[in-house]
């Protein structure tokens, strides 16, 4: 049993346990600091936690001299909070036409060192529509890193009709120049591994001639298919180039990594009304609908992928033979291990314990000395434990839909998603669409409401501090104290602890905000209809 | 009763109202009693479905709007014997602005005359109850001004002096005096108070009601429910009022519809500008207190603090004006109701937390209400009064600039005056619509000024303040050139004129900085440009000022201007004749330079302001005659000014024409060639009394003259000057200015110009009769210069104008205007003063009374030593030969 937990409430109230996402012993370094991890024992005294004090941390910590630097001046939490804000804005008149998306806002921000999460969008420009994307890494970087330059890819090429698919590979074919197929929105900080892209390019290379080959001419799959099917095949591809190796061992290191360590994908396709969303894992999109009275509700898109999840749940213990239903779903983990019920990679619930093994023994030398990828998880019997297969919603978007926010767990452990639409739309609509203040009958004396009247400014005076919608989302996610308003101390704190400790208090955060062009999307509607 | 209504509503309750029909139909017996009010507030519905009386088919005034502007016109009009007067509201009476206004009534208004009307309407209202039975909740509470530091304190000062002018009580005291006469104010950061013990609060619907009474009880018919469409005219008169019960035939109408003036103006066949816009102004109401507020508790005006606070029902009442005003109604009515209007507390918060540091006790107080009650604002804080210039019958008193209450009565006796005799028994041109015209009409305009004129109201304001919105929008084509050289500009009637010009290098940042009661910053660069006119040669453009045409076949132009003007206008062609335009009092309703260029064509050049009122009094006094012409030429003209003695070798250089005072004397105007262009107007002629020259130049060829000038001028030591530079010349040249020194009610012989009327004629010239009467009697006022002495330029607060003038320590009048002259290195007040009257009728000024004299001119409360001059330095004039001005002088000098 885990108690980080509750020795953390004092810090972050609201946050369900950040850490126990991970299975036991792996590259995280927190089992040999922390006695929290399944593996590791209750700590036998119902004591306040001997190394994190629950009654005032922040005096704990300023003995050490490591944490002197809790106080951020406003601009270093700026400056922090905005390094890896992005924003696009959707050129107005595209002499096409006018696109139901106005542009998105995206912002991460990094617990783990270096940040596990990654994030894409892109526009299609064979087809129509734009993607968009959140991966939450987990036992490194890697697997996510993979996605964010590929899963879009192997998105576009579904979509393609038979005929640009010929003609693609046509120009390969003639060694002519490609054209283009998608326009990414990068943020510098958003990187792509250079030295896998020749094997990647011959993955899709084989995936499109296979679409190809499937399809006949007039043909294309509709979104859901796409989807659905470039998501299982980028995770066989995964799992195949992990098995398959490659002769430079820089790149067979690659591979194996992005297969051993796992990512959670959240992908959103919007393309005029439509609205398409695909899931593996714990990420989350939820949708921002400004009722009639100005005020807005979230409508969530996608389903998570975890013990929390009866449907969930019962899938996997319907999977394996029912003697293992006590140990397929342990302590709300897969195998005990897993929070997430889908992802990509993680072949060590995939394969089975010979190839496993099988692999790891042609596999380089680094990867011995990696305890964790020779760690196979207990009661493992009935492989593959876990699939990349997402959940795919469609939604046809209404005039009121006002924005999509897609997000890492990261987001949605901090704050509910009824809070997070509605400071984003409070935030899209500008300070003057709060809802007003009315007395009404209620007793009410000038002193409370001077006092009222001065929160809600300083909560307005923060909007104007930030430009993007997702960067004023993660001030609220991180430095919201416990009467929901942001403080700069509490930011300041959270902003300032040390690498090895921010995991402690909160996962990577990343979040991107897409808002909808409201009289597009109800001028499509219409057209549609008619 | 309805939550939005703050006002218990007593005066208008069912409970009362039958009482007040019974009068109704007493004083009006023609009409059913019922009819008076033709839907009596929030009665059944019995009464409701009640057929309202027809409306009647003809009247000699129509007043639209039921508030207590509208009913204030009504009152005064029947007290003077109108007969015949209806008044039309469209909702309720009083369901405007005047509902849910605050009842302050202050006299610590900005400008005398608004103190004035501020004051009787304080009368009327203490009285009302007396007159009509109908309670109106006055209670003359007294008011505190507060400040909060010294400059505050300073304005306050001034105020006190202006006050004491008009013999309304009022008091600069100590903080410590502040919190004996209020309970709750916290002291601690004020520097000083000023006490006004006048001062009351009423209830504004009660009075609203009590005048309604007061004006059907002399007969005045009311009908309420009854929207006003349009106004029906014809020939420039009034004809008609088309309602939606309806048309009634009228001579006059008065638009008092507040803040829907404007779109009533908008409505009619003749377009009539009404420019005002509205703002939505918050005030709150709080419960009462534990220990329950006095209703006689002063009323507090902090204005530093940007609010207002009046005893309400044991509680407080307190609003303010806050820097960021939301307007509202741009786009019109249909917009909004003015009922329904939403609270903002997030916007009221800066006015909360003043609050809160004044009257830190309020804290635990309970909020009753939150209320939002739009006011109409104006482009200059002032309210509008008065004829429109092109319908003859429209009147309108609308935009009060939230003093609606205070105003109301005062506005309401002066506008019905001005429609009995023609113009009220007070100087009302700051009011006048006619100072405004179409070119502020735009809605656009209106709502950014107003956003900066209702901040204005609480403001500090201090000499020389030009307003920032609204600005650029009647350029003279030199605007750039003269920018990018520094000019700093102020504006007048929509038109930008430069102040002064920033030599390059100087610290702007600390010249736009110079707003202060002391000696501004720009002194030595205005200092510079007035020696640069007595010394060298200035242009300064002067394209601002209203030019008009008047032209005819035969000689109809010149009878209309002998009969208009007080000088003699047959002279040859190619003279410049100073003149002043006056009414039957004999007072200037006009003070213009007219040049005769052709035997039938005039050339009229009017001050800046005159361009609407010029325009209507020359219209309204031309005989209906085709042959006869006027046409404003203000914007096809660039004026330049050339001032200083070698303004004639640069004009020499350019035109190859000898400009000297041999070959082109003094108030002659020739047309012609100056560099390449041809057909320019040169004027030998300044405003200042310097050597110059005006040139008229028709505007495509401003840039190139301009060029010209300047270049040529370079060897001359020429520099661009501004307004602040030719104000200082004309003040220490002791000449007056229409709009600042001369005024309606100011004649030629108080001023000293008799030498500009043709007594020697014996033409009928307008206002001959009074001026003829006056001149027997001897002038009881005259206009002096006082020359400041014992003054300290640098350390001393500056004079500005409406300074009261001591006389051996008696108050004998004020002054009118002030500058600072660098050639007498004194400061120069100008202003009328008169001698105090002995037996009750006005005394004649004598020589003595100004030479024998310890003037004194009293600048916020302390008084400076001043010696008082009927005449100017003669010294001051350059010597040059003076066809006309010699005599002018000596006729002036013999005075």
């Amino acid at each position: 049993v885990c108690v980080c937990g509750g020795a953390l409430r004092v810090y972050a109230p609201r946050a369900s346990f950040p850490l126990a996402k991970l299975w036991g012993s792996s590259l995280f370094p927190c089992q040999r600091q922390l006695p929290c991890c399944p593996t590791s024992h209750r700590p036998t005294s119902s004591q306040p936690h001997p190394i994190w004090p629950t009654a005032m941390p922040v005096r704990g910590y300023r003995r050490s001299p490591d944490l002197h630097s809790y106080n951020l001046t406003p601009p270093q939490v700026n400056s922090i909070l905005k390094a890896n804000e992005y924003s696009f804005k959707v050129p107005e008149f595209d002499g096409k036409n006018v696109s139901s998306v106005m542009g998105f806002d995206s912002n991460q921000l990094p617990a783990n060192a270096p940040i596990e999460d990654r994030r894409s969008a892109a526009t299609c420009l064979q087809t129509r529509g734009m993607l968009l994307g959140v991966f939450d890494g987990h036992a490194g970087c890697a697997c996510a890193q993979a996605l964010s330059e590929r899963l879009f890819y192997y998105v576009a090429m579904s979509l393609m009709p038979h005929e640009t698919l010929c003609e693609l590979e046509a120009a390969v074919e003639a060694g002519r120049p490609l054209s283009p197929i998608l326009q990414w929105h990068k943020h510098p900080n958003d990187y792509f591994t250079r030295e896998a892209q020749t094997m990647y390019f011959n993955s899709l290379r084989t995936y499109w001639q296979e679409l190809i080959d499937l399809s006949s001419p007039g043909e294309s799959l509709g979104p859901r298919e796409a989807l659905l099917s470039a998501f299982k095949r980028l995770d066989s591809d995964l799992s195949l180039e992990a098995q398959v190796g490659d002769a430079n061992s820089f790149l067979h290191y690659w591979v194996l990594r992005v297969a051993f360590s796992g990512a959670t994908a959240c992908v959103a396709h919007i393309d005029g009304s439509d609205l398409y969303v695909a899931n593996t894992g714990d990420g989350r999109a939820v949708l921002g609908v400004q009722e009639e009275d100005g005020s807005f509700s979230a409508h969530t898109l996608s389903n998570d992928h975890n013990a929390q999840n009866e449907n969930e749940v019962a899938r996997i213990q319907g999977e394996h033979p029912p003697s293992e239903k006590k140990t397929v779903v342990r302590q709300d983990r897969l195998l005990g291990l897993l929070m997430p019920f889908r992802a990509f990679g993680d072949v060590k619930f995939k394969w089975s314990i010979d190839l496993q093994r099988g692999v790891l023994e042609s596999g380089p030398d680094q990867l011995h000395d990696n305890e964790h990828t020779k760690f196979i998880p207990p009661n493992y019997h009935t492989p593959p434990y876990l699939t990349a297969e997402p959940e795919i919603t469609h939604h046809r978007l209404r005039p009121q839909d006002r924005f999509l926010v897609l997000g890492t767990d990261g987001l949605w452990e901090t704050l509910h998603r009824q809070e997070v639409v509605r400071i984003v739309g409070e935030y899209l609509t500008g300070v003057h669409q709060r809802q007003p203040l009315t007395v009404g009958g209620y007793h009410v004396t000038l002193g409370q409401m001077q006092g009222l009247l001065a929160e809600r400014k300083a909560r307005a005076s923060l909007a104007f501090q930030d430009q993007n919608a997702a960067t004023h989302l993660i001030r609220h996610a991180v430095g919201n104290n416990e009467f929901g308003a942001v403080d700069h101390e509490t930011l300041s704190k959270m902003l300032s602890l040390p690498e090895e400790l921010a995991r402690m208090y909160r996962d990577d955060i990343t979040i991107i905000i897409t808002q909808f062009n409201p009289h597009v999307v109800g001028h499509q509607r219409q057209g549609g209809e008619s | 009763m309805h939550c939005s209504c703050v006002w218990s509503s007593r005066a208008l309750s069912p409970a009362l109202l039958p009482r007040l029909l019974s009068h109704a139909g007493c004083w009006a017996p023609g009409t059913k009693p019922r009819g008076i009010w033709s839907s009596p507030r929030r009665l059944a519905s019995a009464v409701e479905t009640t057929q309202p009386i027809p409306l009647p088919s003809q009247a000699r005034v129509v007043i639209c709007g039921g508030g207590i502007v509208g009913t204030s016109v009504a009152y005064h009009l029947a007290k003077l014997g109108w007969t015949e007067i209806v008044l039309l509201e469209q909702g309720r009476l009083g369901a405007g602005t005047t509902r849910l206004c605050a009842g302050i009534v202050s006299v610590a208004k900005p400008i005398s005359i608004e103190c004035k009307m501020a004051d009787y309407s304080n009368s009327l209202y203490e009285h009302l109850e007396e007159e009509t039975g109908v309670k109106t909740g006055y209670v003359k509470t007294g008011s505190l001004c507060l400040a909060q530091n010294q400059d505050r304190f300073l304005s306050l000062k001034r105020l006190a002096s202006r006050l004491n002018v008009m013999g309304i009580p009022c008091n600069v005291i100590k903080p410590k005096e502040v919190s004996k006469l209020h309970p709750l104010v916290n002291i601690h950061d004020l520097v000083g108070a000023l006490h006004l013990p006048g001062d009351a609060v009423v209830s504004p619907p009660d009075v609203n009601h009590a005048l309604a009474t007061a004006a059907a009880g002399h007969g005045v018919q009311i009908h309420e429910r009854t929207t006003v469409n349009h106004v029906m005219m014809e020939k420039g008169h009034v004809t008609a009022v088309e309602t939606d019960r309806g048309a009634i035939e009228c001579e006059y109408f008065v638009n008092c519809a507040g803040q829907w003036a404007y779109e009533l103006g908008q409505a009619s066949e003749t377009k009539v500008s009404v420019p005002l816009h509205g703002c939505e102004h918050f005030y709150l109401l709080s419960k009462p207190l534990p220990e329950p507020l006095q209703p006689s508790t002063p009323v507090v005006m902090d204005m530093d603090g940007r609010i207002y606070v009046r005893a309400w029902q044991g509680g407080v009442l307190s609003g303010g004006f806050e820097k960021n005003p939301k307007p509202i109604f741009t786009e019109g009515r249909n917009q909004l109701e003015i009922q329904t209007m939403q609270e903002d507390w997030d916007h009221f918060e800066p006015m909360l937390s003043a609050l809160l540091r004044r009257m830190p006790e309020l804290e635990v107080c309970e909020i009753q209400q939150l209320v939002n009650c739009p006011e109409s604002f104006t482009p200059d804080m002032r309210c509008l009064m008065g004829e429109t210039p092109g319908v003859h019958g429209y009147f309108v008193l609308a935009g009060m600039n939230a003093s609606g209450l205070a105003f109301a009565g005062g506005a309401g006796k002066y506008l019905a005056e001005w429609m009995t005799y023609g113009y009220p028994t007070a100087n009302v041109w700051p009011l006048d619509i006619k100072r405004f015209g179409n070119l502020q009409s735009s809605r656009t305009f209106l709502r950014h000024r107003v956003m900066e004129v209702m901040p204005l109201l609480y403001n500090l304001k201090v000499p020389r303040w030009d307003f920032q919105t609204g600005r650029q929008l009647r350029t003279s084509p030199l605007y750039d050139r003269l920018d990018t050289q520094g000019a700093r500009w102020m504006e007048k009637h929509g038109f930008e004129r430069a102040k002064y010009f920033i030599p390059a290098g100087k610290d702007l940042l600390s010249l736009d900085a110079s707003k202060t009661f002391y000696k501004p910053d720009w002194f030595d660069i205005v200092g510079a440009e007035v020696k640069c006119c007595k010394e060298a040669v200035c242009v300064i453009d002067m394209s601002s000022f209203t030019k008009f045409e008047l032209t005819s076949t035969d000689d109809q132009a010149l009878a209309l201007l002998q009969h208009l003007c007080a000088n003699d206008l047959d002279v040859p062609v190619g003279h410049i004749v100073h003149t002043g335009m006056l009414n039957e009092r004999g007072g200037y309703e006009n003070d213009c330079s007219v040049v005769r260029v052709k035997k039938n064509s005039f050339f009229i050049i009017s001050p800046t302001d005159q361009q609407v009122h010029c325009w209507s009094w020359l219209k309204k006094h031309m005989p209906d005659d085709p042959q006869l012409h006027l046409e404003d030429v203000s914007w096809k003209y660039t004026a330049l000014n050339l001032i200083g003695p070698r303004a004639m070798d640069v004009l020499g250089e350019l035109s190859y024409v000898s400009m000297t005072p041999e070959h082109f004397p003094s108030l002659f105007c020739k047309e012609m060639s100056v560099g390449y262009a041809n057909g320019i107007r040169v004027m030998s002629m300044t405003h200042t009394g310097e050597p110059g020259f005006m040139l008229y130049i028709p505007i495509e060829y401003a840039l190139h003259v301009y060029n010209e000038v300047m270049s040529v001028g370079q060897k001359y030591g020429i520099r661009n000057a501004g307004y602040y530079a030719l104000r200082s010349l004309r003040i220490e040249k002791f000449f007056a200015f229409w709009g600042q020194d001369l005024d309606p009610f100011t004649t030629p012989l108080e001023c000293g110009r008799e030498f500009r009327v043709k007594f020697d004629t014996d033409i009928d010239f307008l206002g001959r009769a009074s001026l003829l009467h006056q001149r027997q009697e001897g002038v009881s006022r005259r206009f002096i210069m006082l020359v400041l002495e014992d003054h300290d330029t640098e350390l001393d607060l500056w004079p500005w104008w409406g300074e009261p003038i001591y006389r051996n320590g008696e108050l004998c009048g004020t002054t009118t205007s002030s500058a600072y002259s660098y050639t007498l290195e004194r400061h120069v007040c100008l202003g009328f003063v008169s001698p105090p009257s002995l037996d009750g009728s006005p005394a004649a000024v004598t020589p003595d009374f100004i030479n024998r004299g310890d003037y004194e001119v009293d600048i916020a409360g302390q008084r400076y030593p001043a010696k008082a001059k009927l005449y100017p330095f003669s010294s001051l004039f350059a010597q040059q030969r003076r066809r006309k001005d010699e005599m002018e002088l000596s006729n002036f000098q013999g005075k």
